[in-house]
């Protein structure tokens, strides 16, 4: 599997999922049982209706949520006792969840202020993190005064400025206009690439997660549960041209097929 | 900002003064224009000359107590913010506390100060500080209830971006709770402010009953009792300066505490 960033040696994998499930204390099951491994330098999406689970299980692999049964490892150890684990993973929120009373600079600065960075090693490393993301002329500007697709990118440096190896995204395109959304998904894809990192990315898109996965996992509602990975086999880098492809819509139609299988089943178990 | 000049008279901040100062012109014109025509005695109704006449002869008595009223209310004032920002954070240390302890700010608020003023004037000794501590009962509770709310008014996304990051509670506290209370925080101050005044003019009041104390209250009950109305309302227009001046200066230091974190922070470039 590790074809796109050819790591040979015997890497533990990036994250594993073992039978994780959640379910709230008045009953709800939020999540069926999920068995699930991503190697480093895979590109997975999670894929599904709202109310699939997709976000929980995000937040459970970030550890900011406890599966109710099974476990999650990262690097083969449990989040909670990973070493300095806020700079191995990073995590972007579905809005840009930025600071309002602080500059961009001040924003991207934070994780490396919280663990003690010295001043001027952050300094050149927010200026490293704004570059990348094409935003080192606004360093000085308030979140509010930046379009909502530039603070998500604010956000995105946030999260690079730490080095991760592990890069959470949570629907983070969701609110944005079609045109911006593409272009922060090419940006994404080239970080990617640049960076050798591991990203699980949520999303409702099939269009956008056949267009950056290299594997998408499938999930539907109503119980959360996985029903279905798909590995998009196809080169990278891919630019906007691959969505015009046959086999870009041929990705989009077996998801879209298995997607509704999924809820045809959930409608029988209702109607029985 | 706009490159265009506007016209002094269309530029906002310049309406926002000239507007209310001609209604004052206006009212005031309107108010001599009655006392001399009617010819109404001064002391039913001085007239806004007179007023400000007496103001001048009776500076003496008058600024003194000024002095005394401004000191009442700035010393509860501040004793109102420190403890109402020392119990907020109490408050959000635990919602144990909190539910524990709310029921008694909101007693501490809904009972009248009148009522209760003279019992604190009798307990405490000094009569400075008696006043001091009925002002600060007034001026309490909305630094409480605002600074406790903002120290909760937090993006729940953000605080979840902070127990990511492994923050400590004491970073969370001031890089995250802290600056997301402050809006909050000067809005219970502006509220505040008022108060403080209010409850140092009602102790006054009712420690001059007792015979104690020389403020602007002291002075508006004393030109009561010798029928002296002219110096009631200099009084009385001395108190509302106060408070508007207070007010004003709440407003500008909010503008200098939230706006300064842009100006700070875009003048960097």
């Amino acid at each position: 599997m590790d074809r796109h960033h050819g790591a040979a040696a015997p890497a533990p994998p990036a994250i594993q999922i073992l039978s994780a499930e959640k379910t709230y204390p008045d009953g709800t099951h939020a999540l069926q049982p999920v068995d699930l491994t991503i190697e480093e330098g895979e590109f997975v999406t999670l894929l599904g209706p709202s109310g699939c689970g997709k976000s929980t299980l995000l937040k459970m692999i970030a550890g900011l949520l406890e599966p109710s049964d099974g476990r999650l490892l990262l690097w083969r150890r449990p989040v909670t006792e990973l070493q300095n684990s806020a700079n191995k993973l990073a995590f972007v929120f579905q809005s840009p969840t930025l600071m309002p009373w602080a500059s961009v600079r001040s924003n991207v600065r934070l994780p490396l202020e919280l663990v003690g960075t010295p001043r001027a090693e952050a300094d050149a490393r927010v200026a490293e993190a704004l570059k990348l993301v094409g935003l080192g002329k606004f360093a000085g500007a308030l979140p509010r005064s930046l379009s909502g697709g530039m603070q998500m990118r604010v956000s995105i440096a946030r999260g690079l400025v730490t080095q991760p190896q592990l890069l959470l995204m949570d629907e983070p395109f969701g609110a944005l206009d079609e045109i911006t959304r593409h272009k922060l998904d090419t940006d994404l894809l080239a970080l990617w690439a640049a960076k050798k990192l591991t990203v699980v990315f949520v999303t409702h898109s099939i269009h956008e997660a056949v267009f950056l996965s290299t594997r998408v996992v499938m999930m539907a509602a109503r119980p959360g549960r996985v029903v279905e990975e798909v590995v998009i086999d196809e080169p990278f880098p891919r630019t906007p041209d691959f969505m015009v492809t046959p086999q870009f819509s041929r990705y989009a139609k077996q998801l879209q097929d298995s997607l509704l299988r999924a809820s045809a089943d959930t409608d029988e178990e209702v109607a029985s | 900002m706009s490159s265009k000049v506007l016209p002094l008279m269309q530029q906002p901040r310049v309406q926002r003064i000239v507007y209310p100062g001609l209604v004052a012109v206006v009212l005031l014109a309107v108010w001599q224009g009655l006392v001399s025509g009617l010819e109404l005695p001064p002391y039913l109704v001085p007239s806004p000359l007179l007023m400000v006449k007496t103001l001048v002869t009776d500076w003496l008595a008058l600024g003194s107590a000024l002095l005394v009223t401004v000191r009442i209310t700035l010393l509860a004032f501040v004793v109102a913010t420190v403890a109402g920002v020392l119990i907020s954070f109490l408050f959000v240390q635990n919602k144990l506390i909190e539910t524990a302890l709310f029921p008694y700010a909101v007693l501490l608020q809904v009972t009248p100060i009148v009522a209760v003023a003279p019992l604190i004037i009798i307990w405490v000794k000094n009569p400075t500080a008696s006043m001091v501590v009925c002002a600060s009962l007034v001026a309490l509770f909305p630094i409480i209830s605002n600074t406790t709310l903002g120290l909760r008014s937090i993006d729940p996304d953000l605080q979840s971006y902070f127990r990511l990051n492994r923050a400590t509670r004491w970073q969370t506290l001031t890089r995250l709770r802290i600056p997301s209370a402050l809006p909050y925080f000067f809005g219970g101050l502006r509220i505040s402010s008022g108060l403080a005044l209010i409850g140092a003019v009602v102790a006054e009041f009712v420690a001059g009953t007792g015979g104690t104390g020389a403020g602007l209250a002291y002075q508006i009950l004393q030109a009561g009792f010798q029928l002296n109305i002219p110096r009631m309302f200099a009084a009385l227009l001395l108190i509302s300066l106060t408070g508007v001046a207070l007010f004003a200066a709440m407003a500008w230091l909010t503008r200098r505490a939230l706006g300064a974190w842009h100006a700070s922070e875009t003048s960097h470039d």
